[in-house]
């Protein structure tokens, strides 16, 4: 039920974009007008979240210590998975955001009974790296659509990434990376029951949606090409807000342009907002420093208490037959 | 409502028994018997002007709350959003990876789906989402949002409830989301409603009144310690003289209450006394600021601090220079994390210079509270005790690392070093079971109590079935820890999953092994039994 | 003793179905957790149910050493007397092995005239459930003995403090004749 919603979601979608530029010939609307709104939506979106987000202040330094505390001269401290300075933190996040650190925690190799054992964590691990740098590289390598002269890094980034030379027009590995693992973790989320329980709708519709994008792409170069001089045309005209609609580009590209507008406005709803948010989860970028330097809490405020004049009041009398200093006789 | 055998007959002969596939949502909970803890009595309730103070039970149908429980409930909700960016973030961006999903000790042991971090954290996301975001008001059920009914709310209670706040899944989880943030929130939730355990709101209530949560008063506290003077004198033929309430004493000590009542504990509570009395220490006990611990902290940020607040009171009416802190779990978190910004600065005090060995405790100089494992391990690299870890020889040990101390905190090394001055046969538990990724006992957060005992041995198991490996690998037979809670739960947990393995805390290893000036010969450990190596000499 | 051997040559497949008949008594989210993930200590509970099977079944072929056999029996039944199982549920997990074993020796006990012997065996496994019966009960009296030795211990502290209030009221505490505490206290630790 939750998988055929999103799984019809995103049908729907490249049915619409199909009939929109097909049928209706609403090239404008799809090549420009919906493109426009989703990256204002997605801007304007990301930054209210994060700044949303960014409303609610810390009140307590809570950061989860995953290491050996700074104490004694001669203990040695864990300066990254307990940091107690903005350098530790800054690498912890680095670790955190580029290379998975704690998923990669749940990775144990080991060995049983004479051989290597690698739990289902490790796939979950790799997958989801797999999928995110894949994904970036595919965007970065983008980037010669928007530009009339390709720049050289990203001539170099494409230059690695079909390094094994395979096919005509050469083989992106990331095409095939992308694909494989957002099928991986779509698969896991229906076989591994845990995983199935915690699913929504939410968790399927984004992994549908990218496929859809992928697999547009992969279509579109691999097999049924489009017109690539006029996408870079179109591209470069949405860029320099002189937006055009050059005749010949194949629907193809439309659903693609159509899914990756619809994931652009569904980023900043949803749970994909995740990318903004690991930079300001305070279990991981804060320093556990709190006992050498005072945090402060902006809405700290009085509260009542049991003084010890009350306290002496009530127990005076016991005290002094236990012999224990009071301040009033 | 709580179901003793709930097997229908004809279900008894399918042993292939399957519960019908549903989704949780779909699936209220069931109270089992023996999971959880008797409701709050309105008389501890009242005794902190908590609301809706009134005796009620979970058991039953009626929970006796206000008529408008559900404003007040998602108006909590809505003011915790504003003060807390951790909350806010953690309603927001967990993707339901599953990472966490096989961390929690009571999903390991137990088995329950709505045990996985990830779901217990989802049941109040529900709620938010319905509530709280565009999304979940559309699309309901398709977006992961669902009504606040009064099933929901008690969902939520009983599981938030069946959560030590370990923050292991926190370890795992790729953007740091932390249950035990979560959890906090939603007990502060459950305390607007007055829905609060006795287990609880009794230490808590206790704990306002008295100064410590077992509700001793100022006689019995000094008479306690009585006690362990006698049992002091008789195992060293030394009498000890601690002060309590003295002002002007450089240190003022504090530790939970439990190391004053409950056994293993005191023999904790006797290493203490024996160290300070060794070193000459000028430092005092208070009766006022008794209690180490919070139970606050699994009540409300608010009940926490006004607890919290008489350790800082009393170092500055005492007039002391710096504080010591005793060996617990949930206690130092509050320490390290919490005191300073609840109850801070604490500028009349100075920071903490070991009158001993002058070092200087650059880790607690704002704080200016030192953790007595780090105090230790601090005299014993200089050379400053006498000890002979052979009295500790019948025991082969091995080191339980506390949630707290170690995921709140990271005290891991101090105790460690500590430990292997003062016996000879230490051993690791496995690797995946320690430090960071510690197993928690089952019991932490306000979950010791007797009446869900059933809970508490599950959730142990994972920690026990370490235990139980080194016990069979290298014949351990001790426990060692530094939480007062651990003292008595693990007890109770090796005495259902490990019989023969005991329970110590870190100070009680110290005060056998402690060499003391003018002592007798030693023929008793701090347990009154005999030392081994003297019987095979005589 | 040509059942042995059978049983022997399919010990495999028995114990695995016998597995996954003990690990669907679990919700499903949970049994697929209990199956996959095989780290002794990332998952005991499946870890204690697989081995305390394959150790179960070995004695029954081997002729059930009374010691030995509850010993494992009793590695997995502690785990399920404190899990969300009914009595009957919690130790259900016994009988199938009977069911199990027809099955994968259909053949064979069609063929070769077993009958007395598969009689034999499934009353062995009738005595493991006997058997079993009695470690739950050790275990739940277990359980309620511990409850009660927290609240007696308990007690006793509070009821040692109030002798002392009275004391401390009427006269000087007699701290040192107090040896009756001292023996009482040793009993509560045990």
């Amino acid at each position: 039920m939750r998988i055929l919603f999103s799984f019809f979601a995103v049908i729907a979608l490249v049915l619409s974009a199909y009939a929109g530029v097909k049928i209706a010939n609403l090239q404008f609307l799809f090549g420009v007008v919906i493109p426009y709104i989703a990256i204002a939506i997605f801007i304007l979106g990301f930054i209210y979240r994060v700044l949303k987000w960014g409303s609610s202040p810390v009140p307590f330094r809570i950061p989860t210590t995953c290491g050996q505390q700074k104490s004694l001269p001669w203990i040695k401290q864990n300066r990254i998975e307990n940091p107690s300075s903005i350098s530790g933190v800054i690498i912890r996040m680095a670790l955190e955001v580029l290379l998975f650190r704690s998923l990669f925690r749940n990775l144990k190799t080991q060995l049983k009974e004479g051989k290597l054992v690698y739990g289902e964590a490790k796939w979950l691990w790799l997958a989801g790296l797999a999928f995110h740098w894949s994904f970036l590289i595919i965007f970065v390598r983008h980037f010669r659509l928007f530009l009339q002269n390709t720049p050289s890094f990203i001539k170099m980034i494409e230059g690695l990434d079909s390094f094994l030379q395979l096919g005509v027009p050469v083989l992106y590995m990331t095409d095939v990376v992308l694909l494989g693992s957002v099928t991986y973790l779509f698969l896991r989320r229906v076989f591994i029951p845990q995983v199935n329980y915690i699913s929504l709708a939410a968790d399927y519709f984004p992994l549908f949606l990218i496929l859809g994008i992928g697999t547009s792409g992969v279509l579109m170069r691999y097999f049924y090409k489009v017109h690539i001089v006029s996408v870079k045309e179109l591209v470069i005209g949405l860029a320099s807000l002189h937006p055009v609609i050059p005749q010949g580009i194949g629907v193809l590209f439309y659903i693609h342009l159509f899914l990756i507008s619809t994931l652009l406005v569904y980023f900043p709803l949803s749970k994909l907002m995740h990318m903004g948010g690991v930079f300001l989860s305070p279990t991981r970028n804060m320093v556990n420093n709190s006992r050498m330097v005072r945090h402060i809490n902006p809405w700290n405020y009085p509260v009542h208490v049991h003084t010890y004049e009350e306290y002496e009041n009530n127990f005076r009398g016991k005290m002094k037959k236990a012999g224990i200093p009071v301040e009033k006789e | 409502m709580a179901k003793k055998f709930t097997a229908k007959p004809d279900e008894l002969s399918k042993v292939d028994y399957k519960p019908p596939k549903k989704g949780w949502m779909d699936t209220p909970a069931e109270f089992k018997e023996h999971t959880f803890c008797w409701g709050a009595k309105g008389k501890n309730l009242d005794a902190v002007n908590f609301p809706n103070a009134r005796d009620w039970s979970p058991a039953e149908e009626d929970w006796k709350l206000p008529e408008n429980w559900q404003e007040i409930f998602l108006e909590g909700i809505r003011e915790r959003l504003g003060k807390y960016r951790s909350f806010k973030l953690f309603m927001d961006i967990c993707v339901r990876c599953g990472a966490c999903a096989d961390k929690c000790h009571f999903f390991i042991g137990g088995g329950d789906p709505k045990n996985m971090p990830v779901l217990r954290a989802e049941l109040l996301r529900s709620i938010y989402r319905k509530y709280f975001t565009a999304s979940g008001k559309m699309l309901g059920k398709i977006a992961g949002a669902r009504e606040l009914t009064l099933d929901v709310l008690k969902e939520i209670w009983y599981y938030y409830y069946q959560c030590t706040e370990c923050r292991r899944c926190s370890v795992f989880c790729p953007y740091g989301i932390d249950q035990a943030e979560i959890t906090m929130v939603g007990r502060e939730l459950t305390n607007l409603l007055g829905l609060n355990t006795d287990w609880i709101a009794g230490p808590v209530a206790n704990c306002y009144i008295k100064g410590n949560h077992i509700g001793l008063e100022p006689h019995t506290i000094t008479n306690s310690v009585e006690f362990f003077l006698d049992d002091i004198e008789t195992i060293t033929g030394i009498r000890i003289k601690p002060t309590f309430n003295r002002k002007g004493a450089e240190i003022l000590f504090v530790t939970p209450s439990g190391d004053l009542f409950a056994d293993p504990g005191t023999y904790t509570a006797m290493g203490y006394l024996m160290l300070f009395h060794e070193l000459g220490l000028d430092y005092t006990w208070s009766t006022y600021a008794s209690e180490g611990g919070n139970f606050g902290l699994f009540t409300s940020n608010e009940m926490a601090k006004r607890l919290n607040t008489k350790i800082y009171a009393e170092a500055k009416r005492l007039g002391v220079k710096w504080i010591i802190g005793g060996e617990c779990g949930h206690m130092w978190r509050v320490i390290n994390q919490y005191m300073d910004t609840w109850n801070g600065p604490a500028d009349f005090l100075e920071e903490p210079v070991s009158p001993i060995t002058g070092t200087k405790f650059e880790n607690a100089k704002s704080t200016k509270m030192v953790h007595i494992a780090e105090f230790t391990a601090d005299l014993i690299k200089n050379g400053k005790l006498k000890l002979d870890p052979s009295r500790n020889d019948r025991l082969k040990v091995t080191w339980h690392d506390s949630c707290n101390t170690a995921r709140g905190m990271g005290i891991l090394d101090e105790p460690r070093y500590v430990l292997r001055n003062v016996c000879n046969h230490f051993y690791e538990m496995p690797e995946d079971t320690i430090r960071e990724k510690t197993f928690c006992c089952g019991s932490g957060a306000g979950l010791n109590a007797s009446e869900n005992m059933d809970l508490r041995m599950r959730g142990g198991f994972p920690r026990a079935n370490a235990v139980k490996y080194v016990r069979d690998n290298y014949g351990v037979n001790m426990l060692a820890n530094i939480c007062a809670i651990d003292r008595v739960a693990l007890k109770t947990l090796m005495e259902y999953w490990v019989p023969d393995v005991m329970v110590t805390g870190l100070h009680e290893l110290v005060g056998n092994a402690l060499v003391m000036t003018g002592e007798k010969k030693r023929t008793q450990d701090l347990r009154l039994e005999p030392l081994p190596e003297k019987e095979a000499k005589e | 003793m040509k059942l042995n051997s059978l049983l022997a040559d399919k010990k495999d497949a028995i114990l695995e179905k016998w597995f996954d008949v003990i690990i669907e008594s679990y919700p499903p989210d949970t049994s697929n957790f209990l199956k996959n993930q095989s780290n002794r200590f990332a998952n005991p509970a499946g870890s204690a149910i697989s081995q305390g099977i394959e150790n179960i079944f070995d004695e029954l072929l081997r002729g059930l050493n009374q010691e030995n056999t509850l010993q494992f029996l009793d590695n997995i039944v502690r785990i399920r007397a404190v899990q969300d199982f009914t009595p009957s549920q919690a130790l259900s997990f016994i009988f199938p092995l009977k069911r199990i074993i027809r099955e994968e020796l259909t053949v064979e006990i069609a063929g070769n005239q077993l009958l007395d012997e598969i009689l034999a065996l499934e009353s062995k496994i009738d005595d493991l459930a006997l058997s079993a019966f009695d470690i739950y009960m050790k275990c739940r009296e277990k359980i309620y003995e511990i409850k009660a030795n927290e609240v007696k211990s308990m007690t006793f502290r509070l009821l040692q403090m109030a002798n002392l209030i009275n004391d401390t009221e009427g006269h000087e505490p007699d701290f040192k004749g107090n040896n009756k505490l001292k023996i009482k206290r040793g009993e509560v630790k045990k």
